[in-house]
């Protein structure tokens, strides 16, 4: 189906209705449930899931298949965001040109930074793309201010030209829509205690996630991809067998960045804002992070540690001491008072210290990521049938 | 005029005179051997002759064109394949993926984006890979990672890598280094069928007499930089240079 083999296109079918159903499955508790808010099926959370997704899938693309791990992968997510906001500012509210533009120009950016990045590996590598990301950073933060806003960042104002719309002096901001359709409209179905909410926006960004998921499947299994991994595994060999190892690898970077634009320009196209703090080391270093909880070099394993990711962003944060207490009441006094004191750094604000313990577990005893879990779960249930069911690339990269 | 010209090549590292004027023809069809003992310059006019070293004089010519200032890619696509002293091959992709990789490189180019087709539904590429690997006897292990198999696996699966792009030349840096009495034995049958069977010619440089005696059809000697002698076989195992430059590494 669609150019793949049985099992890819499986995989892709599996994931479509698990996207497609994401608002019902991500709400399993009833509204007025004590556990209701780890639900993750509102609009805000469940695009970022997708969004965060196809950065991670681009940032793969780069890592898992060549090895070189980029600290800089963020400069090309702001300058797609830069480039969406001004499309909506200049252009049309419409967010497709802004989507379409944020990927050119993310990748026009790519081009220059991996042309100088890629005249060396390993770390030195990963020290210049992330000296260019810093670079990039504080130029927006500082002298490019009047391109990108500064400190305050850069949104849509209601004296924008939007030259194909036509600028509208009064009235409110205008929304970023699709064809009439804005992103942030939605349709709420509530069937017995449980909300379940359909939006605009998600729709949009999960639709452009599977195309992108499935652009990746295709670069994974193609002759370019087959190349890419041949220069993780051996670059000496791959040069002595004819093959010019630096355009694979400025199209593979290109390919990457282009990847971390379109997430950049979904972003805007869902919240008109920009700022300079998404170019950061911190938010390359998250999609690093996302890529190896979910398992470098697989297909679906960098889409699962975004969710993962930003699900203990959004949710686990918020549990607090209150909750804590009302959750340990039935405790003695001392009892739960000690209890909550355990927990409590853990949770809440705390939430990234259990990130970095998950983190850290996953490296030591699943190099593999949440993809060899599964994979060594389904590998239990299934016993009678001793061949485990995929072996993807379950090295750690340098 | 051989297929393989080198001319007053010379290399110094610092203070070191790794090579000096040396001349050597690799006539076409045969195979030709270098030897010589421990850091007689060997390896140092092999990396010359693949574009990983360049020489500080001399020329370098195959076919009529100069090798020299190009790089390894841009060699090998112009027909000289090289083995390695240790196999090396891409142990992460399958014995399969091996060979299809050096059968893209010879069809497609040193770059080619094609980055949407399904790699395994090239059928020309697949059937060529095929008839390697069965040339290879390694039929059965196209599913197998590359780096769990044996060493001499390895050895096998590199060169039919390189035999796969049907160079004109090929040029192999002590094939047997490292390998058992048994495993030797099996490259050389397997290098005099590729000499018999191919329109193909070998460049070999080896440490093993054994081995050089059995394959070559001619033999340079090599001793500190210098070609000492050149000739067939016969002729160079009693002569007295050679015993010297041999006794002579062993008095040290």
């Amino acid at each position: 189906m669609l150019g793949l083999n049985r099992k890819d296109a499986s995989l892709l079918i599996i994931v479509a209705i698990l996207v497609a159903l994401a608002p019902v499955l991500l709400n399993p508790f009833p509204e007025q449930s004590g556990l209701a808010q780890f639900n993750a099926g509102y609009p805000d959370l469940m695009q970022r899931f997708v969004i965060f997704g196809i950065f991670a899938i681009g940032f793969n693309i780069l890592f898992g298949l060549t090895g070189y791990l980029s600290f800089g992968h963020a400069a090309f997510l702001g300058a797609g965001s830069y480039a969406g906001v001004w499309m909506l500012k200049l252009l049309t509210i419409n967010v497709i040109p802004a989507i379409i533009i944020s990927t050119a120009v993310a990748g026009i950016f790519a081009l220059i930074i991996g042309f100088i990045s890629l005249r060396r590996s390993g770390i030195y590598f990963s020290i210049l793309t992330l000296a260019f990301a810093q670079m990039s950073f504080a130029l927006a933060a500082s002298v490019l201010t009047p391109i990108t806003g500064g400190e305050t960042g850069l949104q849509t104002a209601l004296d924008d030209p939007r030259i194909l719309d036509g600028a509208n002096a009064t009235g409110n901001i205008p929304a970023p829509s699709i064809f009439g359709l804005q992103m942030g409209d939605s349709i709420q179905l509530s069937l017995g205690g449980w909300l379940w909410t359909f939006n605009v926006g998600y729709y949009l960004a999960a639709l452009v996630m599977l195309s992108a998921f499935y652009l990746a499947i295709r670069i994974f299994r193609s002759p370019f991809g087959i190349m890419l991994r041949a220069i993780k595994s051996n670059q000496q060999r791959l040069n002595y067998t004819g093959l010019n190892t630096k355009p694979y690898m400025l199209a593979c970077f290109v390919i990457s960045g282009m990847y971390a634009g379109l997430a950049g320009g979904l972003m805007v196209s869902m919240d008109p804002l920009a700022g300079a703090e998404r170019m950061q080391w911190t938010a390359s270093g998250e999609v690093v992070l996302m890529t190896i909880l979910g398992g470098v070099g697989t297909l679906i394993g960098p889409v699962l540690g975004a969710g993962l990711i930003k699900y203990f962003e959004n949710i686990f944060s918020k549990i607090n001491d209150n909750l804590l207490h009302k959750w340990f009441a039935f405790m003695p006094d001392g009892a739960e008072d000690f209890i909550v004191s355990i927990i409590y750094p853990f949770v809440g604000k705390g939430w990234h210290l259990t990130l970095g313990l998950i983190f850290m577990a996953v490296i030591i005893f699943l190099p593999g990521g949440l993809v060899e879990l599964g994979q060594k779960v389904a590998y239990i249930f299934k016993k009678k049938n001793p061949t485990p069911t995929s072996t993807p690339n379950t090295k750690p990269a340098e | 005029m051989g297929i393989l010209e080198v001319q007053n090549v010379g290399k110094r590292f610092g203070g070191l005179q790794a090579l000096q004027d040396v001349n050597l023809s690799v006539k076409e069809n045969t195979i030709h051997a270098i030897i010589g003992p421990n850091g007689a310059g060997k390896s140092t006019l092999l990396n010359c002759l693949v574009g990983k070293l360049f020489p500080d004089s001399g020329t370098v010519q195959f076919d009529g064109n100069s090798v020299l200032g190009r790089s390894p890619y841009e060699i090998n696509q112009m027909g000289i394949s090289r083995v390695f002293q240790t196999p090396e091959i891409f142990g992460d992709l399958s014995v399969m993926e091996n060979m299809m990789i050096p059968i893209f490189a010879k069809r497609d180019g040193s770059f080619s984006l094609d980055a949407l087709s399904d790699f395994m539904k090239h059928k020309d590429i697949v059937e060529g890979a095929e008839k390697i690997l069965e040339e290879m006897n390694m039929s059965n292990k196209q599913g197998m990672q590359a780096s769990s198999m044996s060493r001499g696996d390895k050895r096998r699966l590199e060169i039919g890598m390189c035999l796969s792009q049907e160079p004109r030349l090929l040029l192999l840096d002590e094939p047997t280094a490292g390998m058992a009495r048994a495993d030797t034995n099996n490259t050389i049958d397997l290098l005099k069928q590729i000499g018999n069977e191919r329109d193909i010619t070998i460049a070999i440089i080896e440490h093993d007499m054994h081995v050089v005696f059995s394959l070559a059809d001619r033999i340079t000697v090599l001793a500190q930089g210098t070609p000492l002698v050149e000739d067939v076989p016969d002729k160079i195992k009693g002569h007295p240079k050679v015993k010297e430059a041999y006794l002579g590494e062993t008095a040290h």
